[in-house]
C-alpha cells in the first residue's frame, strides 16, 4: 500500500434519517481513506448505505429527514462537514464529482449536451463559452465519443446507454476532478458495453491521477478496478483491506458468503451456497452483529455483543467476533 | 429425450408508426428476425444477449402474448402458432412465465392468497382444493402460511419473486419461461431463487426457457444455450462446451466480457468497438459485422446460417467459424 497522503479521509461518519416509524441508521460508523491514483470500492447490497456514504461526501444528503448526525469527511486536509453550502458548491463538481447509476435519469432530457456541459464547466471556470464549447469536445474526445463537435447539439434521448454515461463521465471531469465516485456507474449497461466504459474508466485515472470511489454490488467489478475495498453491510462497514487479500483471504462470514453466492464460469457448482434469511429492516436492527442472524458461524455472544471494528492483520479491518481478542468466545462456538 | 417445445423460423416485427403513406415497404423494428430452437422435456434452454436482442420478444411469442409476424411455433408436437380464444387459453395452462420486476409483476391490491389462486380459480378449481394447493406452494417456495393475508408491498425483493414463482406454478405448467426472473435481487438473495428455481424444476420436472443477460446465472441454471445478437442466434450448443469453446465471436467478445470476482485471473479481453445497430435499420449481410474484428467482404453482403460447428450439436452462424475458431 503506498504512504501518499491521504486526498480524501472519512472519520466515523454516521448518516441518519430521521422518519416516522424510527431512526434509519443507514451508514453507522464509516472509516476510510483514499490516496490520489487510487481506486477504492465500497461492496454491498441493497440498504448498506454504500450510497448514502458518497452522497454524505457530497453533502447532498435531503434534509430533513436525513442528518450527518457524527463523523467528519477531510477533504485535503478540511473539514467538508464545516463548509457553508456556497463553499460546498465551489468543491461539488470541480474537485470532486460523481457520476450515477442511471445515466438518462442524471442528464437533463430537454437540453441539449451542449448547454448541460457548457453550464458546468462555465460555474466552475472562468472563460468564454467558445472556449467552454471547445473544452466540452475535448472532454467527449477524451471519453471516445465519435464525431464529438457534431454530437455536441444532440439530446441525451439520441444517445445509447453507453454513450450516455460516457457523456455523464465527460461532464464529471469537466473541471479535472481530484476525487470521483462512481455510484454503481455500469449496473444499467450491457457487459460489452460495461467493459468499454471500466477500460475508459481505468485510462482516465491514469491520465489524469484522479482517486475514484467504485461503489458497486458486483464483486467481479471490484475484483477488475480496485485496489482497496471496503465491504459493507447494515450500513456498517465489515472488511476493509487491499483487494487481493480480500479476494484471497476474506475473514469476514459475510464476505465469503458473497463471494460463494455468485456462480461462477468454470467450475459448475451443484448448488449456489446462498446466505440464509433478509437483509435487516435498518428501523429494527438486531441486537449484537448485525448479521448474525443470517451468518453460519454466529455464536450466542453474537446476538448481544456489537463486535468491534478491529486491524485483524495489517491494513485489514474486520468487524466479528471471530477475530476479536477474546480467544474464549471463538472456542466456545 | 422428447422435444417439448419446437420454435422455427420465428419473426416478430413492430411496425413502426408515421413511416409515409406512400412508401412502397413499411419499416419495422424487427426485434425478433427467423429463431428456431428446441427445447426438451426437463431441461432448462438459457437465451441469452444484451438489451434489445430481441430475448424477451422471442419469450412472449412463444406464450402468444404477442402474435408472431410469422413462423411456427409446436409445443408437445402440436403447432399452436393459430391457437386463438379457449384453445389458446387451455393452452396457457402449460406455460408460464415469471416476470423480472417483481414490484410490477404483483397486484398491489390483492393478497398473496388471492395473487397466487387467482389462476386456479380462473380454470374452475373447487375452494377447497385450492386452500390445499396454497399451502402446498407457499411451502414449496419458502414462505409461511401466515404470509397468506399480506399485501405484496410488505414483501421484500426476494419473497415477492418468490411469490410469482407460486403464482407460476399454480396451475402445474409443463414449460415455465423465466424471463430474466434474478436480475432485479442483490446477490445474496440471486443464489436463493437460483437454488430454489432449481429445487423446483427436479420436484415438478419442469422445463424451463431462462431468458437472462448474466452469463454466469445462465451458465449455471442451463443445459444447453443459445445466444442472440439482433434478433437472430448466433450460437447453440451445449453449456460447458459452448462457454469453454465459444465459436461466435460475438460470444467470443460477451464471454471475455465478464468481468471475473478473481482477481488473479487476468483474460484476455476482446473489447468489441461501438453500440448495438439500430434493430429497425439492421447492418445487410452478418449482423454483426459492424463490430466484429474478423468482419470481411462477404460478412458485409450475405448473412450467414446457423451451422454445425462440433460433433455435440453446437452451432453457430458466421462465415469463418473455422478460421474463427482456430485463432481463439
Amino acid at each position: 500500500m503506498n504512504s501518499k497522503t491521504p486526498i480524501l479521509e472519512v472519520n466515523q461518519l454516521h448518516t441518519h434519517f430521521f422518519t416516522k416509524s424510527g431512526v434509519v441508521k443507514a451508514v453507522d460508523g464509516v472509516s476510510f481513506a483514499i490516496t490520489p491514483g487510487e481506486t477504492l470500492g465500497i461492496v454491498g447490497e441493497s440498504g448498506s448505505g454504500k450510497s448514502i456514504t458518497a452522497m454524505s461526501i457530497m453533502n447532498l444528503i435531503p434534509s430533513p429527514p436525513g442528518k450527518i448526525v457524527d463523523g467528519e469527511i477531510l477533504f485535503k486536509g478540511e473539514d467538508l462537514l464545516k463548509k457553508s453550502e456556497k463553499q460546498m458548491r465551489k468543491i461539488r463538481g470541480k474537485e470532486i464529482s460523481m457520476i450515477f447509476q442511471d445515466p438518462m435519469t442524471s442528464l437533463n432530457p430537454v437540453f441539449t449536451v451542449e448547454k448541460q456541459m457548457v453550464e458546468t464547466i462555465l460555474v466552475h471556470e472562468k472563460m468564454s463559452k467558445k472556449q467552454a464549447k471547445d473544452r466540452a469536445v475535448e472532454l467527449l474526445d477524451l471519453v471516445g465519443i465519435p464525431e464529438a463537435r457534431g454530437r455536441l447539439k444532440n439530446y441525451p434521448h439520441e444517445f445509447s446507454g453507453g454513450m450516455r454515461q460516457r457523456v455523464m463521465i465527460a461532464m464529471a471531469l469537466a473541471c479535472n476532478p481530484e476525487v470521483l465516485i462512481a455510484d454503481e456507474p455500469t449496473t444499467a449497461l450491457d457487459v460489452t458495453i460495461q467493459a468499454q466504459i471500466l477500460e475508459l474508466l481505468a485510462r482516465l485515472q491514469k491520465e489524469l491521477g484522479m482517486a475514484i470511489i467504485m461503489i458497486t454490488h458486483d464483486l467481479g467489478v471490484v475484483a477488475e478496478v480496485c485496489d482497496r475495498v471496503m465491504v459493507m453491510y447494515a450500513g456498517k462497514p465489515v472488511e476493509y483491506t487491499d483487494k487481493n487479500t480480500l479476494f484471497e483471504q476474506p475473514k469476514h462470514p459475510y464476505t465469503l458468503g458473497l463471494m460463494n453466492s455468485i456462480p461462477r464460469i468454470g467450475a459448475k457448482q451443484e448448488k449456489l451456497a446462498a446466505i440464509q434469511g433478509l437483509p435487516p429492516d435498518l428501523r429494527a436492527l438486531p441486537g449484537g452483529c448485525s448479521f448474525a442472524p443470517r451468518c453460519t458461524h454466529a455464536m450466542e455472544s453474537c446476538l448481544s455483543h456489537d463486535p468491534a471494528w478491529t486491524e485483524q492483520a495489517a491494513n485489514h479491518h474486520v468487524r466479528c467476533l471471530l477475530y476479536e481478542e477474546d480467544e474464549e468466545k471463538v472456542v466456545s462456538e | 429425450m422428447s422435444v417439448l417445445l419446437e420454435v422455427n423460423n420465428l419473426k416478430k416485427h413492430f411496425p413502426i408508426k408515421g413511416s409515409s403513406l406512400f412508401e412502397k415497404e413499411k419499416r419495422a423494428v424487427k426485434a425478433v428476425d427467423g429463431v428456431s430452437f428446441q427445447v426438451n422435456k426437463g431441461e432448462t434452454l438459457g437465451l441469452v444477449g444484451e438489451s434489445g436482442c430481441g430475448k424477451s420478444t422471442t419469450g412472449r411469442a412463444i406464450l402468444k402474448l404477442l402474435e408472431p409476424t410469422s413462423g411456427e411455433i409446436r409445443f408437445n408436437g402440436e403447432d399452436i402458432t393459430g391457437y386463438r380464444g379457449e384453445k389458446l387459453r387451455k393452452l396457457r395452462r402449460d406455460m408460464q412465465l415469471i416476470f423480472q420486476d417483481p414490484y410490477a409483476s404483483l397486484n398491489p391490491r390483492k393478497t398473496i392468497e388471492q395473487i397466487i389462486t387467482e389462476p386456479m380459480k380462473i380454470f374452475g378449481m373447487p375452494k377447497g382444493e385450492r386452500k390445499q394447493k396454497l399451502d402446498r406452494l407457499l411451502e414449496v417456495v419458502g414462505l409461511s402460511s401466515y404470509h397468506k393475508q399480506r399485501y405484496p408491498h410488505e414483501f421484500s425483493g426476494g419473497q415477492r419473486q418468490r411469490v410469482g414463482i407460486a403464482r407460476s406454478l399454480a396451475l402445474d405448467p409443463e414449460l415455465v419461461i423465466c424471463d430474466e426472473p434474478v436480475s432485479a435481487l442483490d446477490v445474496s438473495i440471486q443464489a436463493q431463487v437460483i437454488n430454489l428455481m432449481e429445487e423446483l424444476q427436479e420436484e415438478f420436472q419442469l422445463t424451463y426457457l431462462f431468458i437472462a443477460h448474466d452469463l454466469s446465472v445462465v451458465h449455471h441454471i442451463s443445459d444447453r444455450v443459445a445466444v442472440m445478437y439482433l434478433g437472430q442466434i448466433v450460437e447453440i450448443g451445449e453449456v460447458e462446451e459452448l462457454y469453454a469453446n465459444p465459436k461466435h465471436p460475438y460470444t467470443q467478445a460477451l464471454l471475455s466480457a465478464i468481468p471475473e470476482a478473481d482477481p488473479k485471473v487476468s483474460r484476455e479481453r476482446i473489447t468489441i468497438k461501438g453500440d448495438l445497430p439500430s434493430p429497425s435499420n439492421p447492418p445487410a449481410g452478418c449482423k454483426f459485422h459492424t463490430r466484429c474484428p474478423y468482419a470481411e467482404e462477404i460478412c458485409r453482403n450475405v448473412n450467414p446460417e446457423l451451422k454445425q460447428v462440433s460433433t455435440d450439436g453446437q452451432q453457430a452462424a458466421c462465415h469463418f467459424v473455422k478460421e474463427v475458431a482456430l485463432e481463439y
